[in-house]
Formats: structure tokens, sequence, C-alpha cells
């Protein structure tokens, strides 16, 4: 069920010298809502996610999210730009905040166990002991159907299908409200597409998350989104409900888009 | 000392006649000079239009029929009720599950829509659209989670729909995209009328069913209207349309060129 606004994108412009990365985008993201954007690569899409996430700086406009401060439980809208320190702009992409790589090697630490890589991020945020990050660490590996004699093993050792329900099961297991996904299934073969689509589909719907997830694949639009906005040259050119743009889609290159699916 | 005792008693008790969920005869649906017009930008702005000046209005306890030839948007006009289709003019308001309220579909943002999808509207479309590996039962029980009932209980609910519909037990546990055409209606009606909700809509949910489900089927759209649902369908087979259907609304009536410029 889709609650209340979480995360305000405001006018969010960022430009690299004079290339642009995106122009002036607006939307809201509300808690448990899915949002999909998609355009062909160099759309703007992937630094749209970096800008809102936190990882990249805008060059103007706003990202504000809903927190409420952990000690004394005042709600407030913070600027994640303008109203956080760097350091707290870190913390916060190791509790609220949390990013899947289209490549899980951006992702995960390679050298370090299936295990570990889940509870480095426990530990982060201050996790400590060690039987209870272990059971925790099981726990999120049967979640993303990962076998239990599997979890010293490093991901070196496993298949990109099981790389990224990894890298998932790490970004989940702290908690957090928003998760950013930037093509999550893209590289991978259709059938272990359509396996991780289900996985996330079901963790997304089990944990309540609302989710930014950057895609070109408008099938995968179709399958996790609630909302979809497409974007084209850095500006988002529709947006509306997911089937609303599929089905009856109104701007020129939303209509281009929909039109170029392959069926089969 | 039982409560039977005080009772006046004499004939057996009869079981009391079901209550309708919702009034029969209240207003639940009502479009209003809804206008559609599809513009293919690929073909130098081409417009289509498609309805101009389309009204209708529906209660509580009543199915109403679109009729109209192939093409003059039948289809068109119920992905429109549904917020599937958007629209250039007018307004199509819905009044909410539990509330007195009315929600305008052409207007509403993304998250009312998907609000009003959840608890107030179904719909049953001509074609499933197929969640991969998710299993037959997981997928008609699914409306029922998205309303907060337990997982347990919307697979029970899940195994009796289709039971009812003939799905062989032996499938329920694959994913419907394996299944014949027919099968897949039925799986499809399933989950479309697992859950209650005071509006129908229904597209061709008769078309490919054997005699003895098309049956099932109607008797499921009466029992709904019984329960006080607002039932809109497209129904080619006649016999089927003249026994559930209360009245025909003919679509050709809300065509662009019988209408023109309804501005």
């Amino acid at each position: 069920m889709i609650g209340a606004p979480l995360l305000q994108i405001d006018k969010l412009t960022k430009q690299y010298g004079q290339r642009v990365g995106c122009t002036d985008v607006s939307f809201d993201l509300r808690a448990g809502e899915v949002v999909a954007v998609v355009g062909e690569s160099g759309s703007g899409k992937s630094t749209l996610l970096a800008c809102m996430s936190g990882r990249l700086p805008p060059t103007s406009g706003g990202v504000r999210f809903h927190q409420r401060h952990p000690l004394t439980h005042v709600e407030a809208w913070r600027d994640i730009h303008q109203d956080l320190s760097e350091p707290e702009r870190r913390s916060l992409l190791r509790t609220d905040f949390a990013v899947v790589h289209q490549d899980p090697r951006d992702g995960l630490r390679m050298t370090v166990s299936a295990g570990g890589n889940i509870g480095e991020r426990k530990m982060a945020i201050g996790a400590r002991h060690y039987n209870a990050i272990r059971a925790e660490a099981l726990g999120w590996l049967h979640r993303v159907e990962i076998d239990d004699d599997r979890i010293d093993d490093r991901p070196t050792a496993f298949s990109g299908g099981m790389r990224q329900r990894l890298q998932i099961a790490r970004a989940l297991a702290t908690d957090p409200k928003v998760v950013f996904m930037d093509e999550p299934t893209g590289g991978l073969d259709v059938s272990v597409q359509a396996r991780l689509l289900d996985l996330i589909r079901r963790l997304v719907g089990d944990f309540g998350l609302s989710v930014v997830i950057v895609t070109h694949d408008l099938a995968v639009a179709r399958l996790l989104a609630h909302r979809m906005l497409v974007m084209r040259r850095g500006l988002v050119v529709e947006s509306g409900l997911t089937d609303q743009v599929l089905d009856d889609p109104q701007h020129e290159y939303s209509q281009l888009l929909v039109s170029s699916i392959l069926r089969v | 000392m039982t409560s039977q005792n005080l009772a006046p008693t004499s004939a057996p008790a009869a079981a009391p006649a079901p209550q309708p969920r919702w009034e029969i005869g209240a207003p639940r649906l009502e479009a209003l000079g809804v206008g559609k017009t599809f513009t293919i930008h690929a073909r130098d702005q081409l417009a289509l239009p498609v309805l101009a000046d389309a009204s209708l209005s529906v209660v509580g306890g009543e199915c109403v029929a679109l009729i109209g030839a192939s093409g003059a948007g039948k289809s068109t006009l119920m992905r429109i009720l549904y917020g599937n289709y958007r629209i250039q003019t007018g307004s199509i308001r819905v009044r909410l599950v539990d509330h007195d309220q009315w929600v305008d579909v052409a207007s509403a943002e993304p998250h009312e829509i998907l609000e009003l999808r959840r608890r107030t509207i179904g719909y049953v479309s001509q074609f499933l659209e197929v969640i991969p590996r998710v299993s037959t039962l997981d997928v008609v029980a699914e409306p029922l989670l998205a309303v907060g009932v337990a997982a347990h209980d919307a697979r029970d609910a899940a195994r009796l729909a289709l039971g009812r519909l003939r799905i062989p037990e032996r499938l329920w546990e694959l994913s419907p995209l394996t299944f014949s055409g027919g099968e897949r209606q039925r799986v499809n009606i399933a989950r479309g009328l697992i859950r209650r909700a005071p509006c129908l809509l229904l597209d061709e949910p008769t078309a490919s069913l054997d005699a003895a489900n098309r049956e099932t089927v109607l008797t499921m759209i009466e029992e709904a209207k019984a329960d006080g649902v607002a039932v809109i369908g497209i129904f080619h087979d006649a016999e089927a349309r003249r026994r559930v259907c209360d009245r025909e609304i003919d679509v050709t009536e809300f065509s662009p060129a019988v209408r023109p410029a309804a501005q």
C-alpha cells in the first residue's frame, strides 16, 4: 500500500560543464512506491539516480528526505545535499538509503565472503555480536535464495545472478527505507532475470520499500513499478501510472519507445 | 440456560436473507462527457478520435452491457473507466468502497488510482498479464493479500475459486504461463472476482469458456449483483448478455462521427 511522500525531488538539474545530465526534474516518491525511470542510454537516468541518492551533488534543485530523528523523534524534511554534512550523507547511505548497482562488483566487496558482505553493512551501523550477525546473514542468504553452505564463499565464486542477489541482500540488510536500483537486471540471462525480478518484487512488497529503479527495459518497469518517468536528453518527457504510460503513451518519444518493444 | 429457550420458537429458523454489501440502486460510477482521441506522433500527429461525449452511470446491483460493432470503442471505454487510458475531456466519478466520497479517475493522482483499483474497482481484462515464475494460486490470491487478508486465508480462498472454475488442482502450483487460453481466462476471472469490489468491469468474461464454466461465471456475476456490485460488461455472447445484463449501452452513440466536435 502506498503512503505519504518520503522523498521530494524539486527542479533537480545536473550539468557536467556544457553537457546536460538531467534538467529540471521534479517528482515525489511515496512510502511503498516503486518508480521506474526509463529512457535510452545517455538520457540522464543514472545521473538523476546518483543525485537523488546523495552520491552526486546537483548543479541546482533539491532532494528532500522526510526523516525522523533517531533520538528526538522529531520529523523533518531535510535536503540531503544542502542540509546534511558529508558524514551525515554517508551515514544516510548506510541506513535509510541503499543502492543496488548494475554491476555487482560495484556494490560488493569481491574479496570478502558472502556472509561478510552482508555482516559488514550491519557492523558499519554498530552491530558487534558475531553469532547474531552470522545468523542474520544466513537469514538474508535464505531470503535471496542462496544456499547456506555458500556463506563463506567469496562472490568471485558466484554466478552473475547469484552475485546480484547477494548485492541485494547486502543492500537490504540494514533495513533501508529507500532503495535506488540502477539496471539491476542488466546483463543477465533472461531466465536469471525473471527469477531476480520476482525476488525484487517480493522483497519490495514484504518490506514495504520505496524504490527508484532505472532501467531501459520496459518489461522490467511493467513488472515492478507503480509509476514511471520517461526521460530523453535529460528531461522527463512523460510520467504517470506504469500501465497508462505503456498502454496509452502520449509523448512522441514514449510512443516510439513502446512501439519499439520486440514481442515474442 | 441457553438463549434459544427465550426465543419465541415456532418454525425452524430460516437462514437470514443475504444482505447486499452495497446498497442496491445506489450510484457507483458516473462517466460524463468523456472524449478520447489517440494521437499518433509517428504518423505526423495523426489524430484518431475514438469517443466523444460518452456518458453513462451505473448503480449497485445492476449489470450494464456495452454493445456496438467491433472497433466501436467498447474496450477503449472500459480501459478509460479503469484509468488505464487517459482522456482529453470529461470525468469518470467513482464512489469509494467505504466512504460516501467520489474520486474522478480522469484527474486522480497515480496513487489514488492504484487505491481505487485495490479496493473499489475490479477489472477482468481479455488477457491475463502473467508475472513469470508466480504460481497460479499466488496469482489468484494476490488481490486479497493486497487488501491485507492473511496469506493462509487468501490461499484458501484462491483454492476455492480455482476449484469452482474447474482448474485442476495439479496445475495450481504452476505458472499460468503454461496454460491453455481457456484456462488462463478462468484464472483471470478467479483473480478478478476473488475480492469483492463495488464496481466490476468485465471484458468478454465468457469468451473461450465451455458450457459448464460459462454457467459458473454467469452465476458468479449474478452473485456479485446480489451483493450490490455495479457491473459493466462486454459480452459477445448474446444469450449471456440477456441473462445477466439489465440494460445495454450502445457505444456507437459515442462515436465522434455521430457526435462531432463535442467541445
